[in-house]
């Protein structure tokens, strides 16, 4: 176990040494101490580590992770885990607005709550909410999935491209060109292996889909499901 | 981007050290607002005493006998507290008008900061920790307050450009965002006799919510009356004699974080600002809801939308 210690050690010193792990580290877990709301904590990393971050943190915490896991025992400010490739996030507590935007591959996963704009522009990954997302959460969504455990926002998947939507409590309204969508075996089988990844306690069966109208842009069918 | 800060305290014994737990979050935010800051401090109820807090760019001339002047203007004792460009003045009780009237007649140059009957603002150009020093924010005590690190984008980076921005007594506001619609909504205010200073969208803000509570209003039904009229971003803290009140627009692009225990409210622009109060490992931490109004109080009878200490 390696342990930084963000009052001793700066920002730019944490992230260039987590950074130079390589593919064959043997130095594969790490924990940070006193984060006290920092930013860009554990960004750009590249590597098959394990990082936990004692405490919260601010604004893009984890962001464009590839193959590392990060938790975070805490909560997050805005765009934690943006524009992540691979790898997988796990915060304990609540996260701020656009959360996991952008994200092209891996999993993130909230306990707590999400914020504005869950998953905003989302490009293949998957994200686990335990509770709640607040409005415009999966907007302009593109490919991936967003599992809400709890209630969805208003403007749930505005503009959405293909992404999937799965709600298990109410969604206070749909964004332009999103629909309920049947439950085909296929998604409860997709959505149970989501749920056992985010940690859920939770049944597929509880859920509802959401996705697109396809009436808003110029649908191709080689971007369908 | 700006920062705001709040912090209303529920155990009095807290309440020397106000100043200096404020200051610290304020220092915290300077990333977000290295242009000017403010603070204002709710301090001691003294039934008998009103009080204005004024600036001036040449203090030693524009406050050489400015309690003396001030007091015979009023026939009447005032009590003049300097600090830096800043001077409290101490009036009689209810005589705020009549002596901002009479201030005008005797220093064009001396602008008023605050008015009221316990809040004090301090505000200057300047990194928040120069203007902290300056104004020895640390040492003062209070029941609440609000600050604010300022990076100005609608209008210039002045004095009177910095936030709080006082309206009406004990009434103040602090914004993070920008408002679309403060020229129009400055025309109308000043129609119905709204005294705004400046050209800058917060100013608008602030004594929009004046104007609506001096008619009628509660301060809940202010803030949300917000939603409606105004046309931009915003995340507001806005401060009374009893507490403050806290809302953001529908979109709630401007960050915002609580916390709350069995000791204080806390706001804060980023947890970073809240990670030195006590207790805050076992806070209760939330973000608050878009198109949402908080408010506590000490009030002991506080209306349906205030929530008491």
């Amino acid at each position: 176990m390696q342990t930084i210690d963000m009052a001793t050690t700066p920002l730019r010193d944490l992230n260039a040494t987590l950074q130079a792990q390589a593919e064959a580290t043997n130095l594969t877990a790490w924990e940070i101490e006193n984060p006290r709301g920092s930013h860009a904590i554990a960004v750009g990393l590249d590597a098959p580590i394990e990082v936990t971050v004692k405490g919260s943190t601010g604004y893009y915490c984890a962001g464009m992770n590839k193959q590392a896991r990060v938790n975070v025992r805490g909560s997050v400010g805005p765009g934690v885990a943006e524009n992540m490739m691979s790898g997988t996030v796990v915060i304990e507590g609540d996260a701020s607005q656009y959360a996991g935007a952008t994200g092209h591959g891996g999993t993130l996963v909230i306990k707590g709550n999400a914020s504005s704009r869950c998953g905003i522009s989302m490009k293949g990954i998957d994200i686990i909410v335990h509770g709640n997302v607040g409005h415009m959460s999966a907007f302009m969504a593109q490919s991936g999935n967003l599992v809400v455990c709890g209630d969805a926002g208003d403007a749930l998947g505005d503009s959405i491209y293909e992404a999937r939507l799965f709600v298990r409590g109410s969604v206070k309204s749909l964004g332009a060109d999103c629909i309920e969508k049947e439950m085909r075996p296929e998604h409860l089988a997709l959505l149970a292996d989501l749920l056992e990844r985010g940690g859920c306690d939770a049944r597929p069966e509880e859920f509802r889909r959401y996705g697109s109208a396809r009436q808003l842009y110029n649908f191709n069918i080689d971007n369908a499901y | 981007m700006c920062g705001i800060v709040g912090l209303f305290l529920k155990d009095r014994g807290l309440e020397p050290r106000l100043g200096s737990m404020l200051t610290d979050m304020l220092i915290t935010m300077t990333d977000r607002g290295p242009d000017s800051a403010g603070i204002a401090i709710y301090g001691a109820d003294n039934p008998a005493v009103s009080k204005l807090t004024v600036q001036s760019d040449s203090p030693d001339q524009a406050f050489a006998t400015l309690e003396a002047d001030l007091g015979a203007a009023l026939d009447s004792p005032v009590h003049l507290r300097r600090k830096d460009t800043h001077a409290v003045l101490e009036i009689p009780r209810g005589r705020l008008s009549e002596a901002a009237a009479a201030l005008a007649g005797i220093s064009p140059g001396i602008r008023v900061m605050s008015s009221g009957d316990t809040v004090e603002i301090y505000k200057e150009v300047g990194l928040p920790t120069e203007v902290a020093e300056r104004f020895d924010l640390r040492a003062m005590s209070g029941t609440h307050g609000i600050g604010h690190t300022r990076m100005a984008t609608e209008s210039l980076v002045t004095t009177m450009g910095a936030h709080p921005f006082n309206t009406g007594a004990d009434q103040c506001l602090v914004h993070n965002g920008s408002l679309s619609n403060h020229n129009r909504l400055r025309r109308k205010l000043r129609r119905e006799g709204m005294h705004i200073e400046t050209e800058n969208d917060t100013e608008v803000g602030a004594a929009y919510l004046t104007w609506r509570m001096q008619n009628g209003a509660s301060l809940g039904e202010a803030l949300e009356g917000a939603l409606t009229d105004l046309d931009g971003f915003f995340t507001f803290v806005f401060g009374t004699k009893d507490g403050f009140g806290v809302v953001r627009d529908p979109i709630a692009c401007k960050p915002a974080v609580m916390a709350e225990t069995d000791q204080y409210v806390a706001f804060g622009s980023e947890y970073r600002a809240l990670v030195n109060l006590p207790g805050i490992e076992a806070a209760r931490v939330w973000e608050p809801e878009p198109a949402t109004v908080y408010f506590w109080s000490h009030s002991d009878t506080p209306t349906p939308t205030e929530k008491a200490a």
